[in-house]
């Protein structure tokens, strides 16, 4: 092995215009595991976390906007929405049984051991800004819950990214500047899509506000993505990854500008709405399958690695 | 086994450092007074691929059969290390280069008969990283760092969660479809607490398998490829020895006698946690870019 280098600045994106050559492996086999995370349970466990997170968000910001239905639509969903995500997480494990063990110990170098501890945390949280909310009951404990809620759902719609860039998965690993952002973006697009479905326009302007601002990160945070890994991106625009991120982001701008132009139109708002939340859910399906195939092919642990060889090589003998 | 309370492993490559200027894994997780760091050393210029170390492992360590399939790649139907192979044998044949045979074991070494082709072959294992992806990333604390410097999996605390999984630069560790757990090589931790020498080593007729404290053994390979360099084989070099790559050296390390890809290895591997800070960087960011688009959302009250 050669001394390691850091790819960064200038060097990374020269990196990037060398296209991962003829490399040599072993019987074409992959270097790396392909994960054993499954579908739908892994990513549906990504959409529902950022569904919970940013809609917490949002019922603060519709609470604080004067629009309390809104804001109860927003806590049911984001109590849903995490309990899904919880069921999903708990049934991708090989022993469910032990799920309490995520909480024997805490680990900053492991993002599902702090994602675990900021679930326990957010979930109760939740959940009682929701049951508060719905039943009317104990006002100042649920005016607690969702700040709570408030401040933690941002995280725990943005904590999975880091979740999935922490690996040797390179399409994952590769990402990790832009898949926070991509993942707070769909986030976004999803909360602010299902207020959109479940509100009418005319007492859900925030859903949409958040909608619009979402669905433009997360297109934005792609094209980056895109353009900052050149080849290393392959694994998002082709095969069967490359359609659903595709098939999402043509959802997104459809949303985005059905959201924007619809006005008080119900039936536009619903279509909006259903356009944005099924984008975001796309899109992660989308993420995840990338990484898979990115693990399944030798090249994209190889070619990478080789073009650091050389770099360094030709930095040491000039 | 014996099982010690596992910490949080080393946060990241900061730490008391071992005699060749590495980072010394034990005492950076908290083993005060501990043995030496031991390890593996497969000189692959050696390897007859007689697979001993295969079963051996598989025996000694009671690892469940996980069917047998013809690969179609040479001699090799194991495939891959995974759960239930600890030990890999890969066989590759290939053109042989003009290399003289006299330093090399004759018949059936890597240089074999006149009709150009030469086989070699590589037992794999786990690399007993230096820093471990698989023990950084593990949110239950089942993967732990052992007193001799080795990355053991707690069967009894794993919970499958599959995360190690994809963290192994190697694609070493996987999750056994019988039980739900993550496992792989333990450098026959049970073996050493008794001074035992490792099932495979132990087992390997023609020492291709080397086990001792790391220090001698880095010093023996480094002496072994100046001798197969003077002899003419100049393709040798080692995988793994360098405390200065990208995880910090191996524990289990290699000689080979072609890029390492040619033997499955990645050619550069860097432990994903180095960039972590970075991560979380960007996540804390995002996640207060969301924040903020949610405040901006409801910035305007009803009029
Ligand atoms: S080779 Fe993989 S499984 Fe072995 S210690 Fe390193 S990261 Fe862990």
């Amino acid at each position: 092995m050669t001394a390691r280098t850091r790819r960064g600045g200038r060097e990374a994106r020269e990196a990037s215009m060398v296209p991962p050559a003829e490399f040599q492996s072993y019987y074409g086999r992959p270097v790396l595991k392909e994960p054993v995370w499954a579908a739908p349970d892994v990513p549906g466990y990504l959409f529902f976390g950022g569904l919970a997170g940013a809609s917490s968000a949002l019922a603060a910001a519709a609470g604080f906007a004067g629009r309390p239905e809104l804001a109860r639509a927003a806590k049911t969903a984001a109590a849903g929405a995490i309990s899904l995500s919880a069921v999903a997480l708990v049934r991708d494990l090989g022993r469910p049984a032990r799920f309490l063990n995520m909480l024997r110990v805490f680990k900053p170098t492991s993002p599902m051991s702090v994602g675990s501890w900021l679930l326990a945390a957010y979930g109760p949280a939740a959940g009682a800004a929701a049951a508060s909310a719905v039943t009317g009951r104990l006002p100042r404990i649920g005016r607690a819950a969702t700040a709570t809620a408030a401040a933690l759902g941002p995280a725990v719609a943005a904590y999975t990214a880091a979740l999935l860039s922490d690996t040797a998965v390179p399409a994952w690993h590769e990402a990790h500047r832009e898949l926070p952002y991509l993942f707070v973006g769909s986030a976004a697009t999803a909360a602010g899509g299902l207020g959109l479905v479940l509100v009418p326009p005319e007492r859900a302007e925030p859903a949409r506000r958040l909608a619009l601002l979402g669905a433009a990160g997360e297109l934005l945070a792609k094209s980056l993505l895109i353009r900052r890994l050149g080849p290393a991106a392959r694994p998002y625009q082709s095969g069967r990854a490359g359609d659903l991120m595709q098939a999402g982001e043509v959802l997104t701008a459809s949303g985005l500008a059905a959201a924007a132009l619809g006005g008080r139109s119900r039936v536009l708002a619903m279509a909006a709405g259903t356009m944005l939340v099924t984008a975001s859910a796309l899109t992660r399906f989308g993420v995840f399958h990338a990484g898979r195939e990115s693990a399944r092919d030798p090249g994209y642990t190889i070619g990478p690695q080789r073009d650091r060889i050389r770099q360094q090589q030709g930095r040491d003998t000039p | 086994m014996a099982h010690a309370a596992s910490g949080p492993g080393p946060a990241f490559a900061t730490g008391p450092a071992d005699a060749a200027g590495g980072l010394d894994p034990a005492a950076s997780s908290g083993y005060a007074d501990h043995p030496p760091r031991m390890g593996f050393f497969t000189d692959t210029s050696v390897c007859i691929g007689c697979k001993a170390c295969e079963v051996a492992c598989k025996e000694w360590n009671a690892v469940p059969a996980d069917g047998l399939d013809l690969t179609g790649m040479s001699y090799d139907n194991t495939g891959a290390l995974g759960a239930s192979t600890w030990r890999h044998v890969a066989f590759i044949e290939q053109p042989a280069p003009a290399v003289p045979d006299s330093v090399l074991p004759d018949p059936g070494g890597p240089i074999a008969g006149g009709d150009g082709v030469r086989w070699l072959m590589s037992s794999d294992v786990c690399k007993h990283c230096t820093e471990a992806a698989c023990l950084d990333v593990c949110p239950t604390g089942a993967l732990l760092r052992t007193e001799f410097g080795t990355v053991v999996v707690q069967d009894d605390v794993c919970n499958g969660c599959g995360y190690c999984v994809s963290a192994c630069p190697f694609g070493v560790i996987g999750r056994r479809e019988s039980d739900g757990g993550a496992h792989k090589c333990t450098l026959c931790y049970d073996r050493l607490g008794d001074g035992l020498t490792p099932a495979c080593a132990k087992a390997c007729p023609t020492e291709s398998i080397q086990f001792g404290p790391l220090d001698e053994l880095r010093e023996r390979a480094a002496g072994r490829v100046t001798e197969l360099h003077e002899a003419g084989v100049s393709d040798a070099r080692l995988y793994g020895a360098d405390p200065a790559d990208g995880i910090g050296g191996a524990g289990a390390f290699f000689l080979l006698l072609d890029e390492p890809e040619v033997y499955g290895l990645p050619p550069d591997p860097v432990v994903t946690t180095r960039d972590l800070p970075r991560i979380w960087r960007h996540a804390a960011t995002a996640a207060a870019s969301l924040a903020v688009a949610a405040i901006l959302s409801g910035a305007w009250r009803r009029p």
